[in-house]
């Protein structure tokens, strides 16, 4: 892999892409074989949000490579309540740690980030911007499932502050996939990301019905709207019940149907269809572990 | 004597901005970090019927030759600008302003989410796309009122 950050899912081509999931898939087969890879490894956690599961996602991957972590702990704890900036805070931790992973509640922090250090930084969700590596494991997750040639995807809720949603789309174009985006008219795909879209020649297409595409979709990703997205919530309460699915919403389903969500989700996904082999949100979750492993493997590997 | 001449008188040294889009004479001088606080002349014309545009604006700045940079961040607001370097009163060089692929440290951000808004130290960076402006952090696109964006000088 050329990169040495992992900022947005724009910057990973198809062959970065593959390499990834390649080497995820190997490390998933046998994590034993690199359970020593990098021993005395330090990845920098820096959290500036709470998100518990990416955090140990990312923990848990270090640690199976034979590494270990450094956290910042959480935001009122850290000097970042003392009114410390970003640019001040990575670059301390840079002294601590191999990698630096981010999560910070502002747009452009992780690129604004990595100008100040030289160790490799990861991206793990800035505002409503990116979210790579939850792409990286959404992709591993859809070939797996589907393939991802030839292959239709719904993608369903909250598409305008939906990070996840911004660079899955973006990471897609890198293969022959149909795009169906699926949300209220006051949440659709912002500006930024269709002139993308377009630029890369996507095939998109655009809806506000979830039922109309059900029946054509190969995978169905459901994110979660929040309630507080809406001026008011009669509004909220009208939206939020057409974009849940249940046995009945999957009749028109083809049998091979694969429902992904990046969790956590309130409503969206009934739980009667956890049970039926559409559900792949859970396996998802786990694929989470190889695939930064992987990552992890690959930007360590080119460090040394 | 022509009624154009009448509004503006010729400098000595020092650089006019012709064919500014009208209205916009105001914003160019923001771009250049003109307050008029520096005791440098300026004169300033605003909608004089003109044959490119339907109305243009004229500066003249005296005792001051505009770098290339300057110049060419001029064109987010001022496409059809043309500047003349003067030099005891004539003209020594005249070009076209030309679009830059980037301009950094002069428009703000719109997006109050976006770390490049924040007290970071870091400038503001925007990639110029056909006809619009990209923050280099955030991604957000702007195409319309460009001129909004401009720092304060
Ligand atoms: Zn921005």
């Amino acid at each position: 892999m050329r990169h040495e950050d992992i900022i947005s899912a724009k910057q990973l081509s198809r062959a970065d892409i593959e390499g990834v999931l390649d080497r995820a898939a190997e490390i998933a087969a046998d994590p034993a074989a690199v359970a020593d890879r990098h021993a005395n490894a330090l990845l920098g956690l820096c959290f500036f949000e709470p998100s518990t599961r990416t955090k140990m996602s990312f923990a848990a991957a270090i640690k199976r490579l034979g590494g270990d972590v450094v956290d910042m702990g959480t935001v009122e704890s850290s000097s970042v309540k003392k009114g410390e900036s970003l640019a001040d805070t990575v670059r301390v931790v840079e002294g601590y740690a191999d990698a630096l992973v981010l999560r910070h509640p502002m747009e452009g922090s992780a690129q604004m980030a990595s100008e100040f250090v030289d160790v490799p930084l990861i991206n793990a969700g800035d505002g409503a911007g990116q979210h790579p590596t939850q792409t990286l494991l959404d992709l591993y997750t859809i070939r797996e499932a589907a393939g991802l040639d030839d292959v239709s995807i719904g993608i369903v809720g909250d598409l305008k502050y939906g990070r996840t949603v911004h660079s899955l789309a973006h990471a897609l174009t890198n293969f022959d996939a149909t795009q169906h985006f699926v949300s209220p008219e006051s949440l659709q795909l912002p500006r930024k990301v269709r002139y993308d879209l377009h630029e890369a020649g996507a095939t998109i297409r655009e809806h506000t019905d979830l039922d109309a595409i059900v029946p054509e979709v190969d995978v169905l990703y459901m994110t979660r709207i929040q309630e507080e997205r809406f001026p008011d919530e009669s509004e909220y309460r009208e939206v939020a019940g057409e974009y849940r699915i249940d046995t009945t919403t999957l009749a028109a389903a083809a049998d091979d149907l694969t429902v992904m969500h990046p969790l956590p989700r309130v409503d969206e996904i009934a739980p009667e269809i956890d049970d039926t082999d559409h559900a792949a949100y859970f396996e998802q979750a786990h694929n989470g572990v190889p695939v930064r492993m992987a990552l992890l493997d690959l930007l360590l590997e080119a460090q040394s | 004597m022509s009624d154009q001449q009448l509004r503006v008188s010729k400098i000595e040294d020092g650089t006019v901005i012709d064919h500014i889009t009208g209205g916009q004479a105001l914003n160019v001088l923001t771009i250049l970090e003109i307050t008029g606080r520096a005791g440098v002349p300026v004169s300033v014309v605003m909608h004089v019927p003109s044959d490119h545009l339907s109305t243009k604006d004229i500066v003249k700045i005296e005792g001051r030759e505009l770098s290339e940079a300057e110049v060419d961040v001029l064109s987010l607001i001022a496409p059809s600008a043309t500047i003349n370097i003067i030099r005891d009163y004539e003209v020594v060089d005249k070009r076209r302003v030309t679009r830059p692929d980037r301009v950094i440290g002069v428009l703000h951000c719109p997006n109050p989410n976006c770390i490049s808004t924040k007290d970071e130290p870091v400038e503001s960076n925007f990639e110029v796309l056909d006809d619009a402006v990209r923050c280099a952090y955030c991604d957000t696109i702007v195409r319309d009122d460009i001129a909004a964006l401009i720092d304060d000088a």
